[in-house]
């Protein structure tokens, strides 16, 4: 399940679930098309219904950053539980500032 | 090393069974009692070993991956995760973090993950014959109910 909603030109994703190669090419695709024909200012992934997360999901960060970048707005990440973060740490994702 | 159990897993290299196959390792390994994030890091390593396998082993045709699990008599978890698909040319550089041929989705940390997450990890590669990814973890024991296991 994703849920997106945009207020303010700002775009919310709650992600939920287990994120993983598979999942992440669907969500990617999903993330991109709302961003590219609402141009919001930025993009907020919530992560706090994320259950489990391999590097995929780290791409997918890495992938939005880009894009955000590319249509001149920014991203935030959010709420990542606890269990998730040694992956973000070991991508040195905490680095681009965007983990709130 | 005495093996105390042991299991075979043999599925289509397709992205949706990625899932499955995490989940079907740590049911196996929940017999040793491991905590979450001892689970969690197994799961993790998994699902990195059989999407490398699912996104570069097979480019121009289906294909399997096979996965062994073991557990020694001492609380180790020995996974063995194995494609029979185009191989690494550069076990090496395919191993530097970041380092990936798999676009601009991929975080190129498979192997760091991997390596990161579990006490061992061993890569053997051939061209066109296949890849092994041999990862290692010990699971501490804790109270009583370890003697009876």
């Amino acid at each position: 399940m994703l849920e997106i909603n945009t207020e303010d030109d700002v775009m919310v994703v709650k992600l939920s679930g287990e994120l993983d190669h598979h999942r992440c090419s669907n969500i990617r695709k999903k993330i991109d098309s709302r961003a590219e024909s609402q141009r919001p200012k930025t993009l907020v992934l919530d992560f706090s219904k994320v259950l489990f997360s391999d590097s995929s999901g780290v791409g997918l960060v890495m992938g939005r950053y880009r894009q955000m970048l590319l249509l001149g707005g920014k991203l935030q990440v959010v709420n990542v539980p606890e269990n998730l973060r040694k992956v973000f740490k070991l991508s040195g994702l905490e680095g681009l500032g965007v983990m709130k | 090393m005495n093996t105390t159990n042991e299991m075979d897993l043999k599925f289509a290299a397709k992205s949706i069974n990625e899932g499955f196959a995490r989940v079907a390792v740590s049911a196996f390994v929940m017999g040793l009692d491991p905590t979450i994030a001892e689970l969690s890091d197994i799961k993790t390593a998994v699902s990195e070993a059989v999407t490398n396998c699912i996104v570069h082993a097979y480019p121009d045709k289906s294909g399997l991956v096979y996965i062994n699990v073991k557990i020694t008599e001492k609380g180790k978890v020995i996974i063995k995760v194995r494609d029979k698909g185009c191989g690494i040319s550069d076990v090496k550089k395919a191993m530097e973090p970041l380092y990936t041929t798999g676009g601009e989705e991929r975080a190129g940390l498979g192997f760091a993950v991997m390596q990161s997450f579990m006490d061992k990890i061993t890569v053997r590669s051939s061209l066109n014959k296949g890849t092994t990814v041999t990862m290692e973890k010990a699971i501490i024991r804790r109270g009583k109910n370890d003697r009876e296991r």
